[in-house]
This record gives structure tokens, sequence and C-alpha cells, in this order.
């Protein structure tokens, strides 16, 4: 197959990059793997990082979603624009998926918040999310516009892991009492076809962050700043 | 009314790469020195979301994030490119800003900064970052190549403030010794005739970071 995707089922990187994929309708070969036991592909692939996502198009290989996203779109640009046409457009949608990665280790505070630091944790994610609410997304329909673009691919995530992290820390950010814009993009989101056929099983995604969440906990591995 | 303002402060890497990048394409622009203890008005006018240089405002318009800006110059101008054309290539070129940003550049600074087993933690994970650039450079003159691309712009802190700043807190992580191939890079790079007009003053930039760590505040 001329495009492979190593990945696991559970990762917001991979999944972005699979709807970017089938947005696209790029026909790629699918491989689930082990983080555990990572195969030889993706430590041949990604020597430097050794993670998933790996996209390997005609043998060379291209890792980072941000890097993959960006790489999909100028491939195969006739197809389902990803990114405004507009340049100053352009450079906005890059501005916000810069400020959504900027922003991870406030997620992360979050997601592995201790008990007497989870309204503290939810505070600054909900300061984050307002301004993405208020200055990304405004009154458009999705972030892309009318139509989802890269932004919207970017985050994806909140309308599906991030509910988890809720249910696991007990504290409730994205409603529609307090986040109205936002909270009617993920389910607006959530609609689109491909979105829609291609997000992971919720049941089995909330075991899964449990597991991990213990597993980060318990081996201190990280220390949110 | 300049079509094109960068407001920006003279000792900012990221701005000097975004400088570089504009007198690369010939752009003309109007610079704005930003006083970062007092930012001007019409600045967090521009920039209310970061607050941050450099900011640049093309026709009103504000960019902000020395990445986004160094994108839209070069879709935005004609000329010199530091981005590669084929989309592998410059795929490789944006992973490996980001690996000098993330896994070199931040760990540098951290590990002049901090102190004891942060330090130590910090300095070993920047030797691990190092390591890999050390190979990525091996043969070539540049990062980009023969010609100076977008990773030597994004690598312009280990060129020139990292040794500054590691000679004024007196904790080397990065040296010649250790680190041969990087070294030869940084000097090929600061020496460059193009590349040394857009260069702070390295004894300006060593009162600043001398002031910086008595004071322990950057401005």
């Amino acid at each position: 197959m001329e495009v492979r995707l190593h990945g696991m089922w559970a990762s917001p990187y991979v999944i972005r990059v699979i709807w970017a994929l089938k947005l696209k309708g790029v026909k790629y070969e699918y491989i689930e793997e082990d983080l555990s036991n990572k195969s030889m592909a993706v430590l041949e692939y990604n020597p430097i990082h050794k993670k998933v996502p790996v996209l390997v198009h005609n043998g060379k290989p291209i890792v980072e979603s941000a890097v993959i996203l960006q790489y999909i779109e100028e491939t195969w640009p006739d197809r389902t624009p990803l990114l405004p046409e507009d340049p100053y457009e352009r450079a906005m949608a890059r501005f916000w998926i810069d400020f959504g990665q900027q922003k991870s280790l406030t997620f992360f505070a979050f997601f592995l918040t201790s008990e007497e630091d989870k309204h503290k944790t939810a505070a600054q994610v909900l300061e984050t999310l307002k301004i993405l609410e208020e200055e990304a997304l405004g009154d458009k329909k999705f972030f892309g516009g009318n139509t989802i673009n890269m932004v919207d691919l970017f985050f994806g995530w909140l309308t599906y892991s991030f509910g988890c992290m809720e249910n696991i820390s007990g504290v409730q950010v994205l409603l529609p009492e307090t986040l109205p814009r936002l909270h009617r993009w993920t389910l607006d989101f959530k609609q689109e076809p491909v979105i829609k056929e291609n997000l992971p099983d919720s049941t089995a995604l909330l075991e899964h962050f449990k597991r991990v969440t213990k597993h980060l906990k318990s081996s201190n591995k990280f220390k949110p700043a | 009314m300049s079509e094109v303002k960068l407001f920006g402060a003279w000792f900012s890497p990221y701005v000097k790469r975004v400088e570089m990048s504009l007198n690369l394409k010939g752009v003309e622009y109007e610079y704005i020195e930003e006083d970062l203890k007092n930012k001007s008005p019409l600045f967090l006018q521009y920039n209310p979301i970061t607050k941050l240089v450099p900011a640049l405002v093309h026709n009103g318009k504000p960019i902000f994030e020395s990445s986004v800006i160094l994108e839209y110059i070069d879709e935005t101008w004609e000329g010199p490119s530091i981005f590669p054309k084929d989309p592998f290539d410059r795929a490789m070129s944006r992973f490996w800003a980001k690996f000098v940003e993330d896994k070199c550049s931040d760990l540098l600074w951290k590990a002049c900064w901090s102190a004891g087993e942060e330090r130590e933690k910090a300095a070993k994970e920047a030797e691990e970052g190092l390591t890999i650039l050390e190979n990525e450079i091996k043969d070539k003159k540049f990062f980009g190549g023969e010609n100076i691309g977008l990773v030597d712009l994004v690598a312009n802190y280990i060129a020139l403030w990292n040794p500054i700043l590691q000679d004024v807190v007196g904790f080397h992580v990065l040296t010649q010794d250790k680190f041969p191939n990087i070294s030869k890079w940084a000097d090929e790079f600061c020496n460059d005739s193009f590349v040394e007009k857009y260069m702070p003053e390295k004894e300006k930039v060593r009162l600043w970071l001398k002031r910086a760590v008595e004071t322990g505040s950057l401005y």
C-alpha cells in the first residue's frame, strides 16, 4: 500500500490523522500498535520519538500529528481543503493549532489532577476553553466556518477524550451553561459523517483512560508544572 | 502608514528569526521595539491573546507566534524561501524545527536557569536532544543544506544566545568537545554574512543576560 498509518485506537493524535485521511479520501493501510510492545516498523520509522502516529507514504515516514496534517494537506491539495485559501486565515488556523499545543500542559494537569487541585486545574482549563470559544470559534458553526478544517480536527479530542477527563477528575467543565458555543460545536462536530464514523468506543475509551491515569499517577512520570 | 510592521524586542531570538526571514525576501517593514515591561497600547490592541513578541502586522492584520509568522512570510512574498519545495522535505523541516525548540533550546534554557536536581535533569535531556541533532547536521553546512533554511533560523538560539548564557551562569551543556558538529554549524551560522547583519551584538546580549541572572527578570 502506498499509504500506511501506524496508530493506536485511543490516541487523539492518531485519530485526527485518520479524520484527515478520510476527509481527503486517501486510501491507507492501518496498523494498530501495541504501545507496550512497539513494532520494529515504528521503532525504525520513528527512532527519535518512538511514538504513533507514523504516516508512511511511498516508504517515507512522517511523524508528529501537526506535521502529518500539513503534509496531508500539501500532498493532496485538490481534495477537501483542510486549511483556508487566504494566507492570513491560514496563519490564524496555524496559530490556533499552536495555541492548542502550547496549552497541553494545562489539559494534562486537569487530566492527572489530585482531589485537592481539581477545581483549580478545572478553572485553568475553563479559562483556556473560553479563549478558544471567544476568539477562535466565535459565532461560526465550526472553527473552519461552515465546514470543518484542520483546527476542528485538532480540537476534535475535546468531543470525546475530554469527557473522560471530566469523568475521572469529577469536575465538568465543557457545559452548555459555561461554554455554550463550544458545547454546541462538540455536538455539530460529532455529527459530521467522517467524524461520526471514526470515533473510539466511549466505554472502551473511559476504561482505557482510567487505566492510563492510574499508571501515570503511580509512576509519577508526568508532573504537571 | 507602513504596509508591514514588526513588533519586536532586540534580544529575542524569535524576533530575530522573523527579521531574517523578512530580509531574505526583501520585504520592507517598519520595526517597532516594544518595551516588554511596559507594552504599548497599540501592541496590546494587535496582540491581546499572547501579548508576546514577535507580532507581524500586515495591512492592519496581526499575526503572532514566530513559527506561524515564518510560514506566513513564506507564503505571502516571492523570493528566496526558507522552506523546501517538496512536501516531504517540508515535513522534515517542520519536524526538525519543532525538535530543535522542544528537545534542545527549551531544555538548554531550562538547564541554565534552574538548579540542583532540576538542572541535572534538564541538562541530561538537553544532551539527549543535542546528540540526535549532532547527527542530523553531521554532513551538512547548514540544516537547510547549502543555504540556511527554517531549521537554521529556529536554531539561532543555540548558535548565539546559548553559548553566552552558559558562560554567564557558568554551566556548560553544549560544548565543542561533546558536540563538534553543532559547534561548527554555530560558527558557520553566526559568521554568515547575511545572518550576522540580523543578530544582536554578543556583548549587548551578555550584559542583558548578566543583569537578568542578577535580578531574576528578563526585562
